[in-house]
């Protein structure tokens, strides 16, 4: 069986943005890009699948610049098999992205896709689901389990109220939350070999796959900020000010 | 213009998310409907006839709808769809869930977390774990959206008077199937909408301590309990109680974190909250920027100090 991961390049996590000045974006000029860390736990699973004999071959596939190469050469050094980047400079959202990935699931065929639940750019936590509405399959969002056996996946997600378990028939798109895994390090012989997997190129007009934005930003604001508080010196103090001053208790 | 809001709920009662989500459509112009999709569900359309503002309940029941399968779900916002301009979800698990394939297959964008309506087509969201708001304008000629609850107030649960219309329950994907669940059971205020939150980090080094040292504080508050991620990765709580980019958002009276550092992750889930509190031995901790009273102190003694003197 053969698995997806889609994996998308984004703003490192331990980056503060900053938005511009003239309030059109985030500034990520010269900004410290790595893989999500959602779609790092989804190339961790799929290459566990592959390790236990489930998977036969793992695709990383990325869709954006041309940099997103420098992403799936590190999802190829965790394990992926090969690589696909689908490379436009155009602002891409999730909707054009989940049609992309359609057109390479119906050229490719696997069993699964898995991918990370949300992008911590956008926040949007859409991809997975729309991919699985527009190729017809299930989903299971959330995962923090992951069982694949007899056609099937078994998968615990992370709702709202603790855990739920739901299994979905095979081919299938699957989310990753933060517990399904912990990726494992990048090891330099395995950086080095990755550089010789192949990494093919197409376009979203190769797909047929009109990937134009919907949403217009119109602006980027800062968010509301906190007037400065005050430190406290002691639990007496601490109590007396939540009671008279902030009257919260 | 007409909005539809995909009421959570669990057959016998709405949840408080469904009520924020209401407010939210109503901002965007035009009648509230609401779909209320499940399992012997007929208590849940009744409450939810009762919503103020809500012009209509459309209730669909049947046992694929019991659990909320995405893509029974999805299916079954579809099929009654066509006329809504705006359909809504909370941006709840199951909201989030399930939206995305109802945009996906009406070919339009979806807003995702919105945290404010400008007007019928223009939203405010929050992006980069809410460092940033985005105000975004679709020109798609249904809005799918998904709202977070802390952006609105919730609408009144009583007062309104909608009829309640049965609609055909669509069929069974046959793709999916519930297996099970393990769903804590608590008498304490729900996470996303409770008015007083006590929360705990890492700092209580094991899931004994939290407990120990957390759940005194937020039984005197009459509080519900969070916790950060690391806590929770490191099994100290479980992961319902996450607060954080990833996990919920929440915006109480009063936030109470002892021994959480405060990660850009975290504040995300945070930092709307009215008054925060932050206890903490490190005096360089991030939490302290956004805290309005900061105490400097050990937590294992100054969180039973603060139970004694409430």
């Amino acid at each position: 069986m053969k698995v997806l991961v889609p994996v998308k390049r984004v703003v490192d996590y331990n980056v503060k943005v900053r938005v511009k000045s003239d309030n059109t974006g985030v500034d990520i000029a010269n900004v410290k890009m790595s893989m999500n860390p959602f779609d790092e736990i989804a190339v961790e699973e799929a290459v566990r699948l592959k390790e236990k004999g489930v998977a036969t071959e793992v695709i990383a596939v990325s869709c954006g610049v041309q940099q997103c190469q420098e992403t799936l050469r590190t999802a190829m050094a965790i394990g992926a098999d090969r690589a696909i980047l689908v490379q436009t400079d155009e602002e891409l959202q999730p909707l054009a992205v989940a049609k992309l990935l359609k057109a390479l699931v119906d050229k490719e065929q696997p069993g699964l896709v898995i991918l990370g639940k949300q992008a911590i750019d956008d926040d949007a936590n859409q991809t997975g689901q729309m991919l699985a509405a527009l190729a017809d399959l299930p989903q299971a969002t959330f995962a923090s389990k992951v069982e694949v056996a007899d056609g099937k996946a078994q998968v615990t997600r992370e709702v709202d109220g603790g855990l739920e378990t739901v299994a979905i028939t095979l081919p299938a798109v699957v989310t990753t939350d933060l517990r399904l895994n912990e990726p494992r390090y990048v090891t330099l012989p395995n950086i080095m070999k990755a550089k010789k997997k192949p990494l093919d190129t197409v376009t979203p007009a190769d797909l047929g796959v009109d990937a134009a934005p919907r949403l217009k930003t119109l602006k980027v604001m800062e968010p509301p900020k906190r007037s400065a508080g005050q430190k406290v010196p002691d639990v007496a103090t601490l109590v007396e000010k939540l009671k008279n001053e902030a009257k919260v208790i | 213009m007409t909005s539809l809001v995909i009421a959570e709920h669990d057959n016998a009662s709405i949840k408080a998310a469904t009520l924020n989500t209401v407010t939210a459509a109503a901002a965007c112009g035009g009648d509230v409907h609401v779909l209320v999709a499940g399992h012997n569900a007929a208590e849940a359309a009744k409450a939810a006839a009762q919503i103020a503002g809500v012009a209509k309940v459309l209730h669909a029941d049947g046992e694929q709808l019991a659990h909320g399968l995405a893509e029974n779900l999805a299916a079954q916002v579809l099929a009654i769809a066509k006329d809504y301009s705006h359909i809504l979800f909370p941006a709840t698990a199951s909201g989030k869930n399930t939206a995305p394939r109802v945009a996906a297959r009406l070919d339009v964008a979806q807003v995702s977390d919105i945290s404010r309506v400008d007007s019928p087509d223009t939203f405010e969201r929050p992006i980069y774990a809410g460092n940033a708001i985005a105000i975004v304008q679709s020109a798609d000629p249904v809005k799918v959206i998904t709202v977070r609850t802390t952006g609105f107030d919730a609408a009144p649960a009583t007062g309104g008077s909608a009829a309640v219309e049965s609609v055909a329950a669509v069929g069974d994907s046959g793709k999916s199937s519930f297996v099970g669940q393990e769903i804590a059971k608590s008498d304490r205020p729900e996470l996303t909408a409770a008015k007083i939150i006590v929360s705990g980090g890492r700092a209580l080094g094991s899931s004994e301590k939290f407990n120990e040292v957390i759940t005194p504080l937020a039984d005197k508050l009459g509080a519900a309990i969070g916790a950060s991620r690391a806590a929770v990765d490191a099994g100290y709580a479980p992961n319902d109680l996450q607060v954080g980019q990833t996990g919920k958002i929440v915006a109480p009276q009063l936030y109470i974190a002892a021994g959480i550092s405060g990660a850009i992750q975290h504040l995300a889930g945070m930092k709307d909250s009215k008054v925060i509190v932050a206890i903490n031995k490190d005096p360089e901790a991030p939490i302290f920027s956004v805290a309005d009273y900061g105490l400097e102190a050990d937590l294992f003694q100054a969180v039973p100090e603060l139970v004694k003197a409430l």
